[in-house]
């Protein structure tokens, strides 16, 4: 070869880029295009007719989409709180503790949920709460789906906060305990403050799962129990007007905020 | 049970007896995830043997014909059972939709999550983030973007009819090309994280070595980088392939209650079918089909682990 080449790239794959941009493109571009159309000031969904925001105030305005909005939170938050909750406490006493029998069923028990498809996770628990019902005449409305949401949410609030124990440094734990600190105090001043962004990405994981759950929260709710998801679905049976564009774009908006401020906490504190 | 705390070892320093104590602090989460998620699919195993009741729910009457029914349908006049493979092609059509929506991704997902890997590390940062918010976006909504796309007035028929490339609309939606198109653009993220975990540990070294010894870019992309981002892979195809077999959303949405999979064939049971014991048998042989895959998974990656 006559002419000089560039030194080789040894990491440069051909196409590669041209692949990863396309991967984008199809992931964004839909989506942008729903945003976009939520500012539409026509009533017909596809034809464009000028940027307004009247779609976002018929949403709001509706009593419907309050009650689904104060359902959701409700729900959201009470999960969030709950598998927060228990899947630190099982974090921590399934990695500072020396391994015993249970220990594997205990972590496949927690990971469980995960590898249950969704959909025979929901019927599973509908027979359940049927069941229970049924055999104990026991009702607890909305809080089937907080108990519903909560199961679920557990092994994704566990993950980062398992991930976060693991690659802690032991010899700070260590450190406090020659220096004659209680297990307590050691766990409260030392453990407890480095575990924080785990916890806060745990956290948002839980919350992001159980507000945008559809398929569990449609099997599992009674009457009157519509959330955010289930509102939208009732909206897509309807001749569809820019409204569901609007509401749909507050939901995306929600989990992209959740998104990127979990990930900026990860990305500061490490 | 497993939570009973050990007996007191007085010997023990302060510290192994807080770590034993620590075991305790397990037991909320397991018995939560125990209680109400084992204990329901328990019910739905005993449910599969029983009969269905005439306005949904069951009767406790030892039955097997929610799995005969999986094969066979009852003839109504003579009671013969007679082959009906009905059942038998939608678990069919779910499986062949899930390996194809899994080698696309793979395909789609390979040289993206390559290409993140070789980034500098600040742009890298960048491309995790813009993977990860459509991962954690609300699948139903990301559906319905795609169904306002391929509609017969959405953006890709009016844009070609006002091309004059077509006068008439073609119809995409309520199509199998739209739940796998569907299926694609909801589970490509879940290929695309796992595969840039283990690519971006790939040791580089290895590739230039490789280089040095005179192997094209080709030889290295399929001798050294695809076999050292096993693990990657195989996790990534899992985890397109199990949600994508039980699908319920996309094929709900964009299969337009025609061109049922296996999901929406149990929701149905469990709804207007009003047959939840065969719901139950249907949900149950869907997880076999997932522990099968599971098993494979966990034989791949002890054997990877083992060569490696």
């Amino acid at each position: 070869m006559a002419k000089t080449r560039a030194p080789l790239d040894t990491k440069e794959q051909p196409g590669f880029r041209g692949v990863a941009l396309f991967c984008l493109f199809v992931l964004y571009a839909p989506i942008l295009i729903l945003m976009i159309f939520s500012f539409n000031s026509g009533s017909i969904v596809t034809h464009w007719e000028g940027v307004s925001l009247h779609w976002y105030g018929t949403a709001i305005a509706n009593d419907d989409f309050h009650s689904a909005a104060k359902n959701t939170m409700i729900i959201a938050i009470t999960a969030t709180i709950v598998s927060t909750v228990t899947a630190t406490l099982a974090a921590i006493g399934m990695t500072r503790v020396k391994p015993w029998k249970g220990l594997m069923t205990a972590f496949m028990v927690i990971n469980l949920p995960l590898m249950v498809p969704e959909i025979v996770t929901a019927i599973a628990t509908l027979s359940f709460f049927a069941l229970v019902a049924g055999k104990l005449g026991i009702n607890l409305g909305i809080g089937n789906l907080i108990i519903a949401h909560s199961v679920f949410c557990i092994p994704f609030a566990y993950m980062p906060i398992r991930a976060r124990l693991e690659d802690m440094d032991l010899t700070l734990e260590q450190a406090a305990a020659d220096l004659y600190a209680t297990p307590w105090h050691a766990f409260r001043r030392v453990t407890l403050p480095l575990l924080v962004p785990g916890i806060l990405s745990g956290m948002a994981l839980a919350f992001i799962v159980s507000f945008d759950d559809f398929t569990i929260t449609q099997l599992v709710a009674g009457p009157g129990q519509t959330t955010l998801p289930l509102y939208i679905w009732n909206q897509i049976r309807r001749p569809m007007t820019p409204e569901i564009n609007a509401i749909s774009t507050i939901l995306l908006m929600v989990s992209i905020i959740v998104v990127a401020i979990s990930f900026l906490i990860a990305r500061k504190r490490r | 049970m497993t939570n009973i705390p050990a007996p007191p070892d007085f010997e023990a320093e302060a510290h192994q007896t807080a770590a034993r104590k620590n075991r305790l602090l397990a037991s909320p989460a397991v018995l939560i995830v125990a209680l109400f998620g084992i204990v329901p699919l328990l019910i739905v195993l005993v449910y599969s043997f029983l009969a269905p009741a005439p306005y949904g729910g069951v009767l406790w009457k030892f039955s097997t014909d929610a799995y005969l029914n999986f094969l066979f349908q009852r003839d109504i006049f003579s009671d013969a059972l007679e082959f009906s493979p009905a059942f038998l092609l939608i678990y069919f059509r779910s499986f062949v939709f899930a390996v194809v929506t899994t080698v696309v991704c793979l395909g789609l997902g390979f040289p993206t999550a390559y290409f993140m890997a070789t980034r500098p590390p600040a742009q890298r940062n960048w491309w995790v983030l813009l993977i990860t918010i459509p991962f954690w976006s609300n699948l139903l909504v990301r559906t319905l973007a795609i169904m306002f796309i391929i509609r017969d007035e959405g953006l890709i028929n009016i844009t070609l009819m006002s091309l004059h490339i077509i006068d008439k609309p073609i119809t995409l939606l309520y199509t199998n090309f739209a739940i796998v198109l569907g299926l694609l653009y909801s589970f490509l993220p879940f290929m695309v994280l796992p595969l840039y975990a283990s690519l971006e540990k790939l040791d580089f070294r290895l590739v230039e070595a490789a280089y040095d010894l005179y192997a094209t870019r080709r030889q290295v992309l399929w001798r050294i980088i695809i076999p050292m981002s096993m693990p990657g892979i195989v996790a990534g195809s899992l985890l397109v392939f199990i949600p994508t077999l039980g699908a319920y959303v996309t094929p709900l949405i964009l299969g337009g209650g025609t061109h049922l999979m296996i999901g929406d064939l149990i929701a149905q049971q469990f709804g207007s079918g009003r047959n939840w014991p065969l719901g139950s048998s249907q949900a149950l042989i869907l997880m076999a089909a997932v522990l099968v895959a599971l098993f494979f998974y966990v034989r791949a990656t002890t054997r990877g682990t083992k060569n490696g």
